[in-house]
């Protein structure tokens, strides 16, 4: 066999091989996503067992703090839909009312569990919305 | 100074069409004046927007108030230092910093390459020019930094207190220098291959800028997983975010390219492979900015909100690199790309090299797709979805396996071929000491459960104690060669090879810092845990006591910066006392009074810091969640009594007297009754060993990078030469 | 004010920027050969580097005795040939 030919056939099956593993990662890919929802399209899915990555406002208020953990309401970025999760594991500094978060979660009889060390609380880029002046300051 | 700075960059954009025609001119015509015009241009932008970055800077150390910029993301209470820092937390400010990095090492490029490749220099300054022009007009059309308003707020927004931290204000410096160092290999790649010279020239030529970004970049990725461990009340170092991706991409793809080069500058093969490897870092650098600058993936690092005008010019920049490239590559494969030799043998250190960047391309694919995953199933399905943590750990842990074994073999398999007897030689050593490491892990520790570290661990000893090796034969032939002592021989070795045994550090480093992420993640206790004064939970055999609650007002320039809830935690291991650890969270006011005057003092960011007590054998680290809602009531009626006091017209003065005496009562509340707080405890086993891997994997990119030298010394090249004239004058002899 | 420090500014550019072309700066003359040039003595400085390198593998082991007496004569003769392809564009002064 000429080496030229030898080479394109290396390449042909370097090439094949490197495009199998790549679709097989694809396909492992969307088995193991979880599906980005809003608590409106979360309570319209009906889907058991599976994992969701829910996006949304802390509902103002909603927090409390438990032994094990803490539960509070997501809703809609613009609306009022909201759904119960309850979440044990990292709680990040910026998370509070009317914070945007992202977490994973799995529905658990009525309301939705959080997996742990999923909650993410995106950075405010602005603390408020305008500077204000500053009353008197404590001496 | 607004209009002077707005004028600035003004001008760089005109410098940067001007220049960059005006060098295209000059190489397509010849026409020296031209290209030296062009290259004038450039160095006039770095002019320019340097002025431009002093005159924000200062606004900043000011806090003119003026400048929205200023007054969003930077206060009175900001230490002057974090003012600085405060500059590239804002979208203008960061687009600015990457203008001036940008500008400034592209400058320096072209000064030290000088009157080199003198036919590419063109076209390399017209693609840098672009890059200019791009980022200028940017900063002209949609992030203006120098925007003022008429009546300055009295006082500003601040910095947000998770970003003071110093290697926060380090840290987008480093990645944005690793991403304006690597567009300097990116346009001579671009313009070697318009001029068709793809030989190594390009890559010699702009080598200092790949070591320089990569060792930039390597530093910026590390402080970030720094920050996040030290700052962050989480405890990791990497979630893989897609900003953290965004920035190990492009040092995949740099790393793969500063090994692959070697084979072209060696044996002029893989020239395809490395000009596209090289225009691929250069467009994932622009996609890191992008990712972080336009928000369009949801990640913790939500900069912005909305980016709608940024995201198409940066989408748009990225087709464009993307078209550029492909079309160049495809059309000189052919002919300027064509290799000069084959793959002699699949034992060689070509062949080695080869597979340590499949190994690192795959590494990158797989990052790439789990970052990209929420756009490409959204394009597929029509439902955006995301892969999480395990997904990634799934590929990377046996990539990064094969890569680590493959650092150990690299080195010490010769060029073009080899034999299996002498590659056994060479790794005998290594392996034995690979196999005892993996009979007492599994013997003393109980490693047994977790498989995949233990192969990690004789993994990291193999690539290691070859890096050893390589070292002290290094040293014994020198010696030999030389007649000189070890010390010096030692020295001398690594002095007139810096590029590979800095090399060889850095793949200590890497193992060593495998190790550190290995048993830190295998091994690691963490607990969530609530206690009152006087609990203790237990973790990983240390007992950790909330001893007492304490609190403290910090301030500055006689403005109350944040306030301090913390607790004094007593750490036992069975009767011994181990340390003792001060975690606290700090609440900084926010700037609405509107919520209540003492409100506001606890509703704005709150930030934990960390208790850690760190050591080669384990780190422990707290972190408190102070819970002040039984506070809330209080807290309010205090909001109420001074509303009225405001109402009922209370002179200022007496007011923020009150004030100040109502937090310190408040403060002093907190710590006689100690409501209980909430900790995340952690016992890490050898994650100081990441940090060390680290400084080590630094020094050996520094030991690389180091410009000047690094050829042969005149003695070696004259022997060399010797050599070779004896050839040339009798070219019959063998 | 603002203004003239502004006008400066772009004065001040521009006379820097278009300096070599006011001055006419003269067309570059035999490009190829320098090119060639500097192509083929980097090709050499790479060359002796690869040539130390080999001796530096064969004292620390990595190559046979054997193995490197022939990549060596190999190494020498691509080396020759650069040599001489270099002699072609200099005048032989320079060798």
């Amino acid at each position: 066999m000429d080496p030229a030919r030898k080479r394109r056939i290396r390449l042909v099956v370097a090439l094949s091989a490197a495009l199998l593993l790549a679709a097989g990662l694809a396909y492992t890919s969307f088995n193991a996503s979880s599906e980005a929802v809003t608590p409106t399209q979360l309570l319209a899915s009906t889907a058991t067992g599976r994992t969701f990555q829910l996006t949304g406002k802390v509902v103002d208020g909603s927090i409390v703090h438990r032994r094990d953990g803490i539960s509070f309401k997501v809703r809609d970025r613009v609306g009022t839909t909201a759904v119960p999760v309850n979440y044990s594991g990292t709680i990040p500094d910026p998370f509070r009312d009317g914070r945007e978060i992202i977490i994973t979660v799995r529905k658990h009889g009525a309301g939705y569990t959080g997996e742990r060390d999923t909650l993410i609380t995106k950075c405010p880029s602005k603390f408020s919305d305008t500077p204000a002046p500053t009353p008197g300051t404590p001496a | 100074m607004a209009t002077i700075g707005q004028a600035c960059l003004l001008i760089a954009l005109g410098l940067c069409v001007y220049g960059a025609g005006a060098s295209i001119h000059g190489g397509r015509t010849g026409q020296e004046a031209w290209i030296v015009s062009g290259r004038r241009a450039l160095f006039a932008v770095a002019g320019v927007v340097v002025v431009a970055f002093i005159l924000l800077e200062s606004a900043f150390l000011r806090s003119d108030f003026h400048y929205t910029v200023v007054a969003t993301h930077s206060s009175t209470t900001t230490p002057w230092y974090y003012r600085l820092a405060a500059m590239w937390s804002s979208q203008e400010g960061s687009l600015l910093l990457w203008l001036t990095l940008l500008s400034v090492w592209s400058s320096v490029a072209l000064l030290v390459i000088g009157r080199r490749m003198r036919d590419v220099v063109p076209y390399a300054t017209a693609v840098l020019l672009g890059f200019g022009a791009f980022f200028s007009a940017l900063l002209i059309f949609t992030a203006q930094p120098f925007t003022r308003v008429a009546v300055a707020a009295s006082e500003g927004i601040g910095l947000n207190p998770l970003l003071r931290h110093p290697s926060m204000m380090i840290h987008p410096v480093m990645l944005y220098s690793g991403y304006t160092l690597f567009t300097v290999p990116f346009a001579f790649a671009i313009g070697a291959l318009i001029v068709r010279r793809v030989d190594s020239e390009w890559i010699r030529a702009t080598r200092f800028y790949t070591l320089g970004a990569w060792l930039a970049l390597s530093i910026g990725v590390l402080l970030g997983a720094r920050w996040s461990y030290a700052e962050l009340g989480w405890g990791g170092y990497w979630a893989w975010d897609p900003v953290e991706n965004a920035s190990l991409l492009p040092w995949l793809t740099g790393t793969a390219f500063l090994h692959s080069a070697m084979v072209q500058e060696k044996r002029g093969m893989l020239k395809v492979w490395n000009a596209s490897l090289v225009l691929a870092t250069g467009v994932l650098c622009i996609i890191g900015t992008f990712l972080v600058r336009s928000g369009i993936l949801d990640s913790i690092h939500a900069f912005v909100q909305e980016g709608n005008t940024i995201a198409w010019a940066f989408t748009s920049l990225i087709c464009v690199l993307i078209g550029t490239s492909v079309y160049l590559v495809v059309s000189r494969r052919g002919d300027a790309l064509k290799s000069e030799a084959s793959l002699d043998s699949a034992l060689s250190r070509e062949a080695m090299f080869l597979a340590n960047n499949v190994v690192l391309v795959a590494i990158a694919f797989v990052v790439f797709w789990g970052t990209f995953f929420p756009l490409i199933s959204e394009a597929v399905t029509g439902t955006k979805s995301a892969v999480g943590p395990p997904w990634f750990d799934r590929y990377i842990v046996p990539l990064a396996l094969l890569l680590v074994l493959l650092t150990g073999i690299g080195p010490v398999i010769s060029w073009r071929r080899s034999t299996l007897a002498r590659l056994w030689l060479q790794l005998r050593g290594p392996v034995v000491v690979a196999a005892v490491v993996t009979v007492l892990a599994l013997a003393l520790t109980q490693a047994a459960d977790n498989l995949k570290a233990v192969a990690l661990f004789a993994a990291a000893a193999f690539s290691i104690s070859i890096a050893v090796q390589e070292l002290w034969r290094g040293t014994r032939a020198r010696q030999a060669m030389t007649g000189s002592g070890p010390g010096r021989a030692f020295v001398t070795l690594i002095a007139r090879n810096r590029r590979r045994y800095g090399g060889y550090l850095v793949h200590i480093g890497i193992a060593v810092m495998f190790v550190g992420v290995a048993a830190s993640t295998a091994f690691q206790h963490s607990q969530d845990v609530r206690l009152r004064p006087g609990q203790s939970a237990t973790v990983g055999g240390y007992t950790f006591l909330y001893a007492k609650p304490t609190a403290r007002i910090g301030q500055r320039a006689g403005e109350l910066e944040r306030i301090e809830l913390g607790s004094v935690i007593r750490v036992t291991r069975g009767r011994r006392y181990v340390t003792t650890l001060r975690p606290n969270r700090g609440y900084y006011p926010i700037n609405a009074p509107a919520i209540g005057a003492l409100t506001r003092y606890f509703e704005g960011e709150s930030t934990s810091e960390i208790g850690l007590k760190a050591g080669a054998a384990r780190d422990l680290w707290i972190a408190q969640r102070t819970d002040i809602t039984s506070f809330t009531p209080i807290i309010k009626k205090g909001d109420r009594l001074f509303a009225k006091a405001a109402q009922a017209g209370l002179p200022a003065r007496t007011q923020s007297l009150l004030l100040g005496q109502a937090l310190r009562g408040l403060v002093a509340r907190y710590v006689a009754e100690a409501p209980g707080a909430q900790f995340r405890i952690l016992v890490s086993p050898m994650v100081f060993w990441l940090w060390i891997g680290a400084v080590l994997l630094v020094l050996g990119g520094l030991i690389a990078a180091w410009p000047t030298g690094g050829g042969l010394s005149g003695r070696a090249r004259a022997r060399v030469s010797a050599r070779v004239a004896r050839d040339v004058r009798a070219p019959a002899t063998p | 004010m603002t203004l003239i420090i502004v006008i400066a500014l772009v004065a001040i550019v521009a006379l820097f920027v278009t300096h070599p072309l006011r001055r006419g700066v003269a067309a570059r003359a035999n490009l190829e050969t320098e090119v060639r040039t500097a192509d083929l003595s980097t090709a050499k400085e790479d060359k002796y580097r690869e040539i130390r390198d080999a001796e530096m593998d064969r004292r620390t082991g990595k190559l046979s005795d054997a193995d490197w007496r022939v990549l060596d004569r190999q190494l020498r003769a691509e080396a020759v040939e650069i040599l001489h392809d270099l002699d072609e564009l200099q005048p032989p002064a320079d060798a």
